[in-house]
């Protein structure tokens, strides 16, 4: 490696948050065509690479530096990233007409995350998460409708209007989680049952920057390397938890590090290739029997934490402007179309496609009926015989109103 | 056509409220609090002087946040022990409680943590225990849990176990916002007072109003050698203002208050569902000619003042207990049970408990759960026909 690339290795964090592109500009000069193979079938494999800046090791081989797919993914990885950026954009003007109330976390800028997850595991490894749910939830197999239809709080959204933004599930899919850090024990138990029961799958078991800090984390790491657990911790590190930065949360950012005895990888998240490949190569060697490995997805949440931050009061309009530059659909875009995979045009139609798909769906999820006061939908999957409200004659339902 | 002018009137003719907005014309009970002209808060100055409010301070309008602001400020200024802390508090803290305390005080007295809350306690009790006054916050009381080990098994008891040293963990005051907003849907809006109440060691303390919240949190800072669980109704932070003294000055914990004199029921509540009370109160006074009921704000919900309480059922006969968090092994049964022990050869009704039901809130389900004015009415008009 050339000394002035790993001069410019160190400092991965928020300092200095694009030097990676700009690297991966120079390194675009590559005669990466000549793996390419143009035309191939859209369903022919052939390798791509990946730039050498999209990870960093502890303990752990580094994942090769190139990736197995085929057009119709690359492809499918755009769309994928595209409906989940417009999803999350339709939430947010839902959320600002006043018809999502309550508590609602956007993932924008860190779409790469979910889809290169998703495209590197199978339907039956599992993958539990916490705030920023909606991407994963759709990747996961959830509808655009029944994640909406949940945010509106209705009947047919995906968890009957019970939980909506961080409270989504679907199979193989334990869901959001509402409580910082409490998701991470759980997909140690996740994994452990998959152990057990010999599935030979692993568990992908994500929180962020911020939940990196809380205790049961830690005590989560301890089991899963003590019974050598098949779990891929993953760090979603978008910067900030809430609205304090990393640097002045954590006493040691490197995220992929706080593992101690468990292998990590600091992997680029605005880059849905390396994602994809760096969960390839973890999967295998977490199948392998190796036991748990600690991933850090080093990301940038461009809204704020949740709707009522605007998430500008604790970063400067400088780095978000960076940060924002940094867009991981452009940047696939830009290589897809560079390598001739799709053409502009092609890129514009699909995001036509996607827009009209997102809307339709969200006229659908609003025409969802709201759940009603009746017993067996007050008390369902709780129920307590004895415990339920005498009946109010000469009342009505209309009454009550928020 | 035809089809299309049908389907349409039959839309029109059942038109199903898909969002929050005004309410149903035909709600006459259940209409929004009037946080303006409701009773309970001060609307004026001059209310404040016939009270426990100190006489003769200079006041100014302030609502919940602002006047949580206000106490924590006036601490801060009062002992250069007094510390506050918790996840974001250096930028003033979700609901703005904290707003410009770090530039006024320094980020060595007002500081953010990381998302740690068992660390947040345990740090805060290590620091009370050494004679600071730390206030920590919780985001949310939802998220309190992690540090229950804390609170229960480290602050509650610390008093208790010390031996002859004479360390308490007084000053430690652990403040949380509660409570349902209408869509906080899971983890965003409980209330889990009734958790805390059962460990004799701490004090619960839950403020009605801005100016009650001002004496009480001075009074749980600087008045006690027991740590105080001070749990904040969310709802009201922007919605309840009322005229609150600029000055030092505390309300006593422990200490319920009778806001509103009855002789015919007695009503024991806390927090914001008071203003429902309130509001059920009138509605019943009025279709009922005659009738007088009493409100109690409990204050301090552990440990309680049973004497209120009891003096107030003696004189009335009848009891309801009123709380937003579940009935099932609530306050309320605390208080009913109590009231039966000591007043049940005045009692003429059962002591009815309404309370959210024993479910979990979900995100569009909080209507359904929690108390409202037309169950008021409702337990109001039953035990008094009982």
């Amino acid at each position: 490696m050339p000394a002035t690339i790993r001069a410019k290795f160190l400092p991965f964090g928020a300092r200095r948050p694009t030097f990676i592109r700009s690297l991966r500009v120079e390194q675009r000069g590559d005669n990466v065509e000549a793996n390419l193979g143009w035309g191939q079938e859209n369903d022919t494999p052939f390798t791509i690479p990946i730039a050498e800046e999209s990870f960093r090791t502890y303990n752990f081989d580094p994942p090769p530096y190139s990736v197995e797919t085929t057009k119709n993914q690359l492809k499918q990885l755009y769309r994928d990233m595209t409906t989940i950026r417009r999803m999350e954009l339709a939430a947010d003007q839902l959320y600002k007409e006043r018809k999502i109330r309550g508590f609602c976390h956007l993932s924008t800028g860190q779409e790469a995350v979910a889809v290169g997850i998703e495209h590197a595991i199978s339907k039956e490894d599992k993958l539990i998460t916490a705030y920023r749910s909606h991407g994963f939830t759709y990747m996961r197999g959830g509808t655009i409708r029944s994640i909406i239809g949940e945010l509106l709080g209705r009947r047919d959204g995906i968890a009957h209007g019970k939980g909506g933004s961080m409270h989504m599930y679907s199979k193989s899919f334990f869901g959001g989680n509402g409580i910082v850090g409490a998701n991470v024990p759980l997909g140690a138990g996740i994994a452990f049952a998959q152990q057990y029961d010999e599935t030979g799958n692993v568990t992908i078991n994500l929180y962020g920057d911020g939940a990196a800090n809380q205790g049961q984390v830690h005590e989560s790491f301890n089991m899963a390397k003590l019974w050598n657990l098949p779990v891929m911790f993953g760090c979603e590190n978008n910067k900030y938890g809430m609205g304090t930065s990393a640097e002045r949360a954590s006493a040691m950012t490197e995220y992929y590090k706080r593992g101690h005895y468990i292998p990590g990888l600091r992997v680029d998240g605005m880059d849905v290739l390396a994602v994809m490949a760096a969960v390839k190569h973890g999967r295998d060697f977490v199948k392998r029997g190796n036991g748990p490995l600690v991933y850090e997805y080093v990301t940038y949440r461009f809204a704020g934490h949740s709707m009522s931050d605007p998430g500008i009061a604790y970063r400067t309009r400088e780095e978000m402007r960076k940060n924002r530059a940094n867009d991981p659909l452009t940047y696939l875009k830009t290589r897809l179309v560079d390598w001739g995979i799709m053409t502009e045009d092609e890129a514009k139609a699909m995001e036509k496609e996607v827009k009209t798909t997102i809307k339709d769906e969200v006229e659908h999820a609003q025409q969802m009926p709201a759940p009603e006061a009746s017993l067996d939908i007050l008390f369902e999957d709780i129920y307590v015989p004895g415990s339920e409200p005498a009946q109010r004659r000469g009342r009505t339902v209309d009454e009550t109103w928020y | 056509m035809t089809s299309l002018r049908t389907h349409f009137r039959s839309f029109a003719q059942a038109p199903r409220r898909f969002y929050s907005g005004a309410p149903s014309t035909a709600a006459k009970l259940n209409l929004p609090v009037d946080y303006k002209t409701t009773p309970i808060l001060h609307h004026t100055s001059s209310s404040l002087s016939n009270t426990e409010y100190p006489a003769g301070a200079t006041s100014k309008r302030l609502n919940l946040y602002q006047a949580i602001n206000s106490a924590l400020r006036t601490a801060l200024s009062k002992s250069d022990r007094t510390i506050v802390f918790g996840e974001d508090v250096g930028f003033g803290g979700v609901f703005r409680c904290t707003m410009d305390l770090q530039t006024e005080f320094g980020s060595d007295r007002v500081f953010n943590t990381p998302l740690t809350e068992q660390g947040i306690a345990g740090f805060a009790i290590g620091a009370a225990v050494e004679g600071m006054k730390p206030i920590a916050e919780i985001q949310f009381a939802d998220y309190v849990f992690p540090a229950f080990d804390q609170i229960v098994n480290e602050a509650a008891k610390f008093r208790y176990r010390e031996g002859g040293t004479g360390i308490n963990a007084g000053g430690l005051v652990i403040r949380m916002p509660c409570g349902a907003v209408g869509h906080g849907a899971l983890y965003h809006s409980q209330s889990p007072e009734s958790l805390f109440a059962h460990i004799p060691g701490l004090r619960v303390v839950m403020p009605r109003s801005p100016a009650q919240a001002k004496g009480l949190l001075l009074s749980s800072i600087f008045e006690h050698n027991d740590p105080v669980v001070f749990m904040e109704p969310k709802i009201l932070y922007r919605a309840a203002v009322e005229y609150v003294p600029n000055e030092y000055y505390t309300i006593p914990l422990s200490k319920a208050e009778v806001i509103k004199p009855g002789n015919d029921l007695t009503i024991i509540s806390y927090g914001q569902p008071l203003y429902l009370c309130s509001s059920a109160i009138s509605a019943v006074e009025k279709a009922m000619p005659g009738v007088n009921v009493e409100l109690i704000d409990l204050r301090t919900i552990y440990p309680w003042d049973r004497q209120t309480v009891i003096d107030s059922v003696k004189k009335t006969g009848r009891a309801i207990v009123v709380h937003e968090s579940m009935v099932n092994y609530g306050v309320g049964a605390e208080v009913a049970s109590t009231i039966q022990e000591s007043a049940f050869l005045r009692l003429e009704a059962p002591v009815k408990r309404v309370a959210g039901w024993s479910t979990h809130t979900g995100l569009s389900y909080e209507q359904f759960i929690l108390p409202d004015v037309a169950r008021i009415y409702d337990a109001i008009k039953q035990t008094l026909e009982y």
